[in-house]
C-alpha cells in the first residue's frame, strides 16, 4: 500500500492577484502585499471549509455533480447570506479566449433588459416527475429490453475483441480494477482467470425478432424493410445476436452472388450499414464474415441477370462507401484492414484480364477510400486505363457489356479524379496539356476539372453568404428552469456534434445584406476537440449548409450581427482556399468564428480575392464531399 | 442556532479531568484484569475502580448542582423541582447505577463520548419527564458551568498544544521514531505503525498553534505521503488549515482533540515502544501519547496489518473494547398471537390448492415457540409498544398469507428485480421509500416536494371533508369506503411544506403516515389519509440527514449535521432521547428490528448502536473508511449490513460486536442496502448504477466466531468476497438509491434516470 499513499496533497491558494483584483473591482485600491498573502490565505482557506461542507450535501442528494444550490446550503449552515442569481442548471458557462499569448477564461455577463425577458413568451413547462417500472432482472437474468443497459456495453465488446485476454464479465470488471490498484495482490498473484465462455443462446423473444428481422430485410415489402433495417440500427440489445446476423449475411451473400439476384445482395448491404450504424454493437470480431461479403458485392463479375440493363454499379458504389467506412472504423496497425483490402483491389485492377464489371468495383473501392489513395493509385494509372477504354471506344465492337463497363468506369474515374486533381494542379487547366499527361482521359478530366473548380468557387460564394450565428443562451431567471433544453429546438437541427461547446448554439441562415451595419464585434470560440469526431463536425457543418435554403426561416435571436464563419484547418494546405474541396487532412482543432460588420462583406466576397487577410473570410473544406449523398458534384 | 452544536461539543469535552486519571491507570496498571475486560460485571470492577467511579460521582454531582442553579436563575422552578426530585433518587442509588447501569460501557469505558452519551441520557430522561420546552435550555447549561471549573473553551482545548519543544525537532523525533518501527520485528511494526497518523496530526497541530507555519508546512509536506491512503480526506483538511485562527471552530480539528484517538496494540507492542521512547528520552513524542492517545493494550498475538486495516479508518480510531462489551438484546420480539379467522382461511384453502390450510397452523405454532425460547430477545415490554389495531392486525394476517407465498431465495434462485425509474427527476430525487407491502411509493425531492405514487391499481384517495363526513351513514359496515372522496383519486399525490430538499423519508407501518425530514431542519409527518402534514418536529437545528418509523410504528428517529440522533414519539414535538456522541454528522438511522435499538451511521465513519431504553451506547463499530450512507439489519435482528462512500459493504455481528465481512465490488457510495425477507439474500444498490445481490447466509456462516475471536474481536476477512457476489445488474444510468423486498421477495429498486 505505501506505493499508492504517493498522493500529493497540497495546500493551494488563490493568487495574491485576484486578492488585488477584487480589492480594486470594490474600490480599493494600494493593498500591500503582505495583505494580499494574508488574505488569500485566509479567504483560500474558507473556500475549502465551505466547499467540503458543500460536498456533503452533494452526498445526500445522491449526487456525483456538485451544484451551485449545494454551495448556497453550505454557506447557509455557516449562517452566512448565499450567493443570489446563480442558478445555472447545469454549468456556468465559462468562455474561453486567447490572445497574446494569454489564455483567459471568463463568465461573460452581459446586460439584460428586462424587457426582453418578459416580452419573451415563457419557456415550455418542464416535463412532470413520472415513475416507470421495469424487469431489471428475472429470476437473476437481465432481460435485454431498452430500459435496461445493452447487455455487453460497446467498449466492452471492443477490449473483448481487441485484447481478448483481459475480458471480464460485466460484475468482475471492479474486482480487476482493485487488483490493478493493490498491486501486493497482483504480484501474489490470483488463479489465471480463463475467458469466460460467451454464451449466445437466444431466447424465444430474441429468436423470434430475429426471425422476424431477417425475414423483413429480404422480404418484398419496403415498408416492413425500413422498420427492420432502423430497429437494427438503432436497438440496443442486438449484441447477442451479431454472430447470426453476420452469418446470415455472408451466407446470403455467398448464394445471391451465385444466383445473381441484385435485389437480395442489395438488402443483405443495407443490412450491414445498419449494423455499422448502430452506436451499441462493435463489429470487429465479425469483419472476417463481413469484409468478403462485402468486398464480394464490390468486385464480382456478375452480380445480377442482365448487367446491360440492371443497375449494378449503384450496389458497387455502395458497398465501396461500406467498405471505406469500415476501413476508417476497424483499422488498426494489428490488422491492417486498410492497407489489405488496398494491395487486393490494386492486385485485381492491374491484372489485364479482369472484366469491366470488376474493374469498376476496385476502382469504386480505392477511390472511396479516400484522396491519398486517388492520389497515389488511380490518378498514375490514368493513362493506361484511359488507353484501354480507348480501345474499347474505338476499336471494334465487340460486345455491348464491355462498352457499358467502360463508359461505367470512365465517369466513375472522371468523377473521382478530378475534386482531387483540381486541388492538386494549378488553375490554368489546358486540354492539350492534360491530354500529355492523362492520355485519352486527359480532355474529358479537364472540362470537369474546370466544372469542379467552378462548383468550388460557387460553393465558396454561398459558404461566405451562409453566416454562423452564435446565440447566447438567454440569461434565465430562476422561473425558466430547464430553459435551455427546452429552447434548443427553436434553432435549427444541428447534429449534437456540432454543437459548439460553452453552450454556443449554431444556426445557419443566409445573411440580409441590408441590415444596417453593427459595431463590429469579435468573438472567438474555439473547440479544442480533436480527431475524429472534429472531422464529423466539418461533414456535417458542410451538409448543413447545402440545405441552407429550407432552413433559412429560423432565424438566429441576435439580429444584429453578422458574423462570418471561417473554420482554419489543422494542416495548412498548399491550395487556395477558394478551390473548393480535396486534400486529405482530416483533423480539424479549431473553429473560430469571426464576426464582422457587414459593410466590407460584398468585396471579401468574390472569390477573386484569396488575399489570408484577417478580414477575410473563408472556408477550408477539409473533408471530400463526395463522402456523402448530398455532395454537390456534377452528375455523371 | 450554533448554541445547540456548541452544547454537543462541549458535552465531550467537559469530561476531560477523570479520563486523565483513568487513562493513567489503564497506563500504570495494565496487567489489571477488570480494567481491560471494562466493567460489565457488577461487582469486580468496583474495587479496581474505586477512585474513577468516585471521580465520576462527585462531578456528576457538582453538575447537577450547576443544572439547579440554572434552572433557579432562569425562573423555571417547576423543572427545578423535578430535576432536584430525580435527582434526589438518583444520588441515592447512584453508587450502584455508577457501578451497574453506567458500568455498561460508560462509567468502565471512561471515553469521552460514552460519557456525554450518559449526560444526553440524564438530560433526555428530564426532557421526557418534563416534556416541556426546558430541555434544549438546560442542554448547554452543564457545559456553561461547569466551565467554572474547566472552561470547555476552544481555546482551553487548544491550549495544550501551547506547551512544546523545538520546532526544528519536530521532524527529528518523527523520523526517529519511523526509524524506529521500521527497525523492529515485523510482527510489531504494524501495530505499532497506527501511532504514525494520530501522532502527525497532534505534531502538525501543534506546530500550527504555535504559529511556526513554515516548519509546519515543511512536515506536512514530509511526512504526509507516509500515512494511510483512507485518511486522506482528513489529510486534505488539514493541510489547509495553516493558521492558529483557522483552529478555531474547525470541527475536524475540534473533534480530534476532544476525542482521543484510540489504538488497539498488544502488549508486546506497546512495551516495545515505550521502552524505546523512555531509553531515547523522547518526552515530546510520549507526551504526546499520553495526551491525545488512548492506547487499548490487550495480550496476545500483535495483529497484522490486514487486521489493522479493516478495523481503522474512522474518525477517532478504533472503537474500545470496552464499548462493545454491553449486552445487546437482538433477538426478536415475540410476535402477538392472532387467530387467523377460519373462514377466510377456508376460503384461502378453496382458493387455492387445500394445502396452505395445513401449514399455517404449524408454522404459526413452530414460530411463536421458537421465539418465546430466544434468550437474547429483550423483554416484551422493555420498551412500551403501541397496541394493535384491528386493523394492523388484518396487516399481520395478509402478510402471513403472502409469508405462504413466498420464494425461498438462495443462490440457485435468485430474485427477480423491477425497477421504478423516476423519470424527469432533473437529478432532484434524494429519498425513496416503499411501503411494507409494496403499494406505495414516496419519493423526496431537492425542490422541497415530497409525493407519494400509488403502484397498485388502487387510487390514492383523500378523505371527505368535515361537511361531507358528517353526511355519511357511521354504523354501515363499508364506512372506511365511505369516508373516502372519489373525486380526489389520482396516481400520485404531492406534499408539499419542506422549504429545502428532502434527505428523508419513511412509511408508518400501519401506511397511514409518512415521515419526511429536509435541510429545513424539520422533521415532517403526513397523514396519507388527508395527504396534510399534521406535524413539523423541531430540534434539530441542522439539515436533517435521515428519518425511519420505528418498525411497530409510534416512534421515529432522525439524525442531521448537528452530530445528533434523536428518538421521537409522533404525539411527542419534543425529542424523548438523543443520541450523542458522534463525532460528525449523523448520515442515516435505522431501527432494530425489535424496536430496542437504533442504529445510526455517521460520517466520523462509524456505525453507534444505541439503546432506546435508556441511551446508551451499546455498540461502535469502526471500519468503514468514508461517511456511512445506508444501513441495514438483518429479520432476524443478529447482523447488521452497512455501506459507505467507500463502495464497501460491512456486515456487522450485533451480538458479538465484531465484524464479520466485508463485500467489495462497488465503485461508488452505497445507498442502498436490504435484506431479503428471510434473510438469505443481501442486495444492495450503488451510485455507479448497479445492483448487487450477495449470499448472505454464506458470509454469516463462513465466520467462525470462536471464544478467541469474540473475546480479542481480530477477526480474519476473508479475501475474496467476490465468491459472495451472486449477480450484479446495471441500469442504464440511474443510480439505485433504494432497495425494497417484497413480501414473496420480489427485490424493488428506486432510482432518478440521470442521462
Amino acid at each position: 500500500m505505501a506505493e499508492e499513499r504517493r498522493s500529493k496533497l497540497s495546500n493551494t491558494l488563490l493568487p495574491t492577484e485576484s486578492m488585488k483584483a477584487i480589492a480594486e473591482s470594490i474600490g480599493v485600491s494600494q493593498m500591500q502585499e503582505e495583505t494580499c498573502q494574508v488574505l488569500s490565505e485566509e479567504v483560500s482557506y474558507r473556500i475549502k471549509e465551505i466547499l467540503q461542507d458543500s460536498l456533503k450535501f452533494m452526498h445526500h442528494g445522491k449526487r456525483r455533480k456538485l451544484m451551485t444550490s449545494d454551495i448556497d446550503y453550505a454557506l447557509k449552515l455557516k449562517n452566512v447570506e448565499p450567493l443570489y442569481g446563480f442558478h445555472a442548471q447545469e454549468f456556468i458557462p465559462f468562455r474561453f479566449a486567447s490572445g497574446g499569448g494569454r489564455e483567459l477564461y471568463f463568465y461573460e455577463e452581459k446586460e439584460v433588459d428586462l424587457s426582453d425577458i418578459i416580452n419573451t413568451p415563457l419557456p415550455r413547462v418542464p416535463l412532470d416527475v413520472s415513475m416507470k417500472a421495469h424487469w431489471l432482472s428475472i429470476e437473476g437474468v437481465q432481460p435485454a429490453i431498452p430500459e435496461n443497459p445493452p447487455p455487453a456495453p460497446k467498449e466492452q465488446q471492443k477490449a473483448e475483441s481487441t485484447e481478448p485476454l483481459k475480458a471480464v464479465k460485466p460484475g468482475q470488471e471492479e474486482e480487476g480494477q482493485l487488483q490493478g490498484k493493490d498491486k501486493k495482490k497482483l504480484l501474489e498473484g490470483s488463479a489465471m482467470k480463463l475467458k469466460p465462455r460467451s454464451t449466445h443462446e437466444l431466447s424465444v423473444e430474441q429468436q423470434l425478432y430475429y426471425k422476424e428481422i431477417t425475414e423483413a430485410c429480404v422480404g418484398s415489402c419496403e415498408a416492413k424493410r425500413a422498420e427492420a433495417l432502423q430497429s437494427i440500427a438503432t436497438d440496443p440489445g442486438l449484441y447477442q445476436m451479431l454472430p447470426r446476423f453476420s452469418t446470415f449475411i455472408s451466407e446470403g451473400v455467398r448464394v445471391n452472388v451465385v444466383q445473381n439476384n441484385l435485389a437480395l445482395l442489395i438488402y443483405l448491404m443495407r443490412m450491414v450499414k445498419a449494423l455499422m450504424d448502430n452506436p451499441t454493437l462493435y463489429l470487429e470480431k465479425y469483419l472476417h464474415e463481413l469484409i468478403p461479403a462485402v468486398v464480394t458485392c464490390i468486385v464480382s463479375r456478375q452480380l445480377c441477370l442482365r448487367p446491360d440493363v440492371d443497375n449494378h454499379w449503384a450496389l458497387r458504389d455502395f458497398a465501396a462507401r461500406l467498405m471505406a467506412q469500415s476501413c476508417k472504423t476497424f483499422s488498426t496497425t494489428t490488422n491492417n484492414i486498410q492497407s489489405r483490402i488496398t494491395k487486393t483491389f490494386t492486385k485485381s485492377w492491374l491484372d489485364e484480364k479482369t472484366q469491366w464489371t470488376t474493374r469498376y468495383g476496385c476502382i469504386a473501392g480505392l477511390a472511396e477510400l479516400g484522396h491519398d489513395v486517388i492520389k497515389t493509385l488511380i490518378i498514375p494509372r490514368l493513362q493506361v486505363e484511359g488507353s484501354r477504354i480507348k480501345a474499347v471506344n474505338e476499336g471494334p465492337i465487340i460486345g455491348n457489356i464491355d462498352k457499358i463497363g467502360a463508359d461505367h468506369v470512365q465517369s466513375l474515374l472522371l468523377k473521382h479524379c478530378a475534386p482531387v486533381i483540381a486541388k492538386v494542379r494549378c488553375p490554368p487547366d489546358n486540354q492539350e496539356q492534360y491530354r500529355v499527361e492523362y492520355g485519352y482521359l486527359g480532355p474529358m478530366l479537364c472540362t470537369h476539372v474546370v466544372k469542379a473548380r467552378a462548383q468550388a468557387a460557387m460553393q465558396a460564394q454561398q459558404v461566405n453568404r451562409t453566416t454562423l450565428t452564435i446565440t447566447q443562451p438567454r440569461p434565465t431567471l430562476t422561473l425558466s428552469q430547464g430553459a435551455q433544453s427546452s429552447r434548443t429546438p427553436s434553432i435549427i437541427k444541428v447534429p449534437s456534434s456540432i454543437t459548439l461547446p460553452m453552450q454556443t448554439l449554431v444556426s445557419a441562415r443566409p445573411s440580409t445584406p441590408t441590415q444596417p451595419s453593427p459595431p463590429p464585434t469579435k468573438f472567438i470560440v474555439m473547440s479544442s476537440s480533436t480527431g475524429s469526431t472534429t472531422t464529423q463536425q466539418v461533414i456535417t457543418l458542410s451538409s448543413a449548409q447545402s440545405s441552407v435554403t429550407s432552413t433559412s426561416p429560423v432565424t438566429s435571436t441576435v439580429p444584429s450581427l453578422q458574423p462570418l464563419v471561417k473554420l482554419e484547418g489543422g494542416h495548412t494546405q498548399g491550395a487556395g482556399p477558394l478551390s473548393g474541396g480535396g486534400g486529405a487532412s482530416r483533423t480539424m482543432q479549431k473553429y473560430i468564428v469571426v464576426s464582422l460588420p457587414p459593410a466590407g462583406d460584398n468585396k471579401t466576397l468574390t472569390p477573386s480575392l484569396e488575399s489570408n487577410s484577417a478580414t477575410s473570410v473563408k472556408l477550408e473544406r477539409d473533408d471530400s464531399p463526395a463522402t456523402g449523398n448530398q455532395s454537390p458534384q456534377p452528375s455523371h | 442556532a450554533s448554541k445547540k452544536m456548541a452544547a454537543v461539543q462541549d458535552g465531550s469535552i467537559k469530561p476531560e479531568p477523570e479520563n486523565e486519571i483513568k487513562i493513567e491507570t489503564a497506563n500504570e496498571v495494565p496487567g489489571n484484569p477488570g480494567d481491560a475486560s471494562g466493567g460489565v460485571p457488577p461487582t469486580a470492577p468496583v474495587a479496581t475502580e474505586k477512585p474513577a467511579a468516585a471521580a465520576t460521582d462527585s462531578t456528576e454531582r457538582q453538575t447537577l448542582l450547576a443544572v439547579l442553579q440554572f434552572l433557579r436563575k432562569s425562573k423555571l422552578f417547576e423543572s427545578e423541582e423535578i430535576l432536584r426530585r430525580e435527582a434526589g433518587l438518583l444520588n441515592e442509588t447512584g453508587d450502584s447505577q455508577g457501578a451497574g447501569a453506567g458500568g455498561a460501557g460508560l462509567g468502565g469505558g471512561g471515553g469521552a463520548d460514552p460519557e456525554s452519551g450518559d449526560a444526553s441520557s440524564l438530560l433526555s430522561r428530564v426532557a421526557g419527564a418534563v416534556a416541556v420546552a426546558e430541555s434544549p435550555n438546560a442542554t448547554p447549561a452543564p457545559a456553561k458551568v461547569t466551565g467554572g471549573e474547566d472552561q470547555p473553551d476552544v481555546n482551553v482545548v487548544l491550549a495544550a498544544y501551547s506547551q512544546q519543544g523545538d520546532p526544528v525537532l519536530y521532524p527529528v523525533y518523527y523520523s526517529g521514531l519511523k526509524r524506529f518501527i521500521d527497525s523492529v520485528l515485523d510482527c510489531h511494526r504494524a501495530e505499532l505503525s497506527q501511532v504514525f497518523y494520530p501522532l502527525f496530526v497532534h505534531m502538525y497541530l501543534e506546530l500550527v498553534y504555535n504559529q511556526y507555519e513554515k516548519e509546519a508546512k515543511a512536515f506536512f509536506d514530509k511526512f504526509h505521503g507516509d500515512q494511510e491512503c483512507y485518511y486522506k480526506d482528513d489529510l486534505r483538511i488539514l493541510s489547509g488549515l495553516t493558521k492558529k485562527e483557522h483552529m478555531k471552530g474547525n470541527e475536524t480539528l475540534l473533534d480530534f482533540r476532544t476525542s482521543k484517538f484510540v489504538l488497539r496494540i498488544s502488549r508486546d507492542s506497546y512495551q516495545l515502544l515505550k521502552r524505546h521512547l523512555q531509553e531515547r528520552q523522547n518526552n515530546q513524542i510520549w507526551n504526546i501519547i499520553q495526551e491525545h492517545l488512548y492506547i487499548d493494550i490487550f495480550d496476545g498475538m500483535p495483529r497484522s496489518k490486514g487486521q489493522i486495516d479493516s478495523m481503522s479508518g474512522s474518525l477517532a480510531g478504533e472503537a474500545k473494547r470496552e464499548a462493545n462489551k454491553a449486552k445487546v438484546f437482538y433477538g426478536l420480539l415475540k410476535e402477538p398471537e392472532i387467530e387467523v379467522p377460519l373462514d377466510d382461511e377456508d376460503e384461502e384453502a378453496e382458493n387455492e390448492e387445500g394445502k396452505p390450510k395445513k401449514k399455517k397452523p404449524k408454522k404459526d405454532s413452530t414460530g411463536s415457540k421458537s421465539k418465546k425460547q430466544d434468550p437474547n430477545a429483550p423483554q416484551q415490554s422493555r420498551i412500551p409498544l403501541p397496541e394493535l389495531k384491528d386493523s394492523d392486525k388484518l396487516d399481520k394476517i395478509m402478510n402471513m398469507k403472502e409469508a405462504t407465498k413466498r420464494v425461498r431465495l438462495g443462490p440457485e434462485s435468485l430474485p427477480s428485480i423491477c425497477f421504478y425509474t423516476f423519470l424527469n427527476a432533473y437529478q432532484g430525487l434524494t429519498a425513496v421509500d416503499f411501503t411494507d407491502d409494496s403499494s406505495l411509493v414516496a419519493g423526496g425531492f431537492a425542490d422541497s416536494t415530497v409525493r407519494v405514487w400509488s403502484v397498485t391499481p388502487k387510487k390514492l384517495r383523500g378523505v371527505k371533508t368535515a361537511g361531507d363526513l358528517s353526511l355519511i351513514d357511521k354504523d354501515s359496515d363499508d364506512v372506511l369506503e365511505r369516508i373516502m372522496d372519489e373525486k380526489t383519486a389520482s396516481e400520485s399525490k404531492n406534499l408539499y411544506g419542506h422549504s429545502g430538499p428532502v434527505y428523508g423519508i419513511s412509511f408508518s407501518p400501519d401506511r397511514n403516515y409518512l415521515l419526511s425530514c429536509s435541510e429545513d431542519a424539520t422533521v415532517r409527518l403526513w397523514s396519507l389519509q388527508t395527504f396534510t402534514c399534521l406535524v413539523g418536529y423541531k430540534g434539530h437545528n441542522y439539515p436533517v440527514w435521515d428519518t425511519q418509523f420505528s418498525p411497530y410504528g409510534y416512534y421515529f428517529i432522525s439524525g442531521g449535521h448537528d452530530r445528533v440522533a434523536r428518538l421521537w414519539a409522533t404525539d411527542h414535538y419534543q425529542p424523548l432521547r438523543m443520541f450523542s456522541g458522534h463525532l460528525a454528522d449523523v448520515t442515516c438511522t435505522r431501527f432494530h428490528p425489535n424496536s430496542n435499538y437504533v442504529a445510526t451511521g455517521s460520517a466520523d465513519r462509524t456505525i453507534r448502536l444505541w439503546d432506546v431504553l435508556n441511551g446508551n451506547c451499546v455498540r461502535i463499530f469502526t471500519g468503514h473508511k468514508g461517511p456511512i450512507h445506508c444501513l441495514a439489519f438483518s429479520p432476524n435482528g443478529k447482523f447488521l449490513a452497512s455501506g459507505a462512500t467507500d463502495g464497501r459493504v460491512l456486515l456487522w455481528d450485533i451480538g458479538h460486536g465484531l465484524m464479520i465481512g466485508e463485500l467489495k465490488g462497488h465503485t461508488d457510495t452505497v445507498y442502498a442496502l436490504k435484506f431479503s425477507r428471510d434473510g438469505e439474500i443481501l442486495a444492495s444498490g450503488s451510485m455507479d448504477n448497479t445492483v448487487r445481490l450477495w449470499d448472505a447466509v454464506k458470509a454469516f456462516d463462513d465466520i467462525e466466531t470462536d471464544d478467541f475471536t469474540a473475546a480479542t474481536g481480530h477477526i480474519t476477512l476473508p479475501e475474496n468476497s467476490q465468491e459472495l457476489l451472486l449477480g450484479s445488474y446495471m441500469t442504464k444510468s440511474t443510480p439505485v438509491i433504494h432497495l425494497h423486498f417484497t413480501r414473496r421477495n420480489l427485490l424493488l429498486g428506486a432510482g432518478a434516470y440521470n442521462p
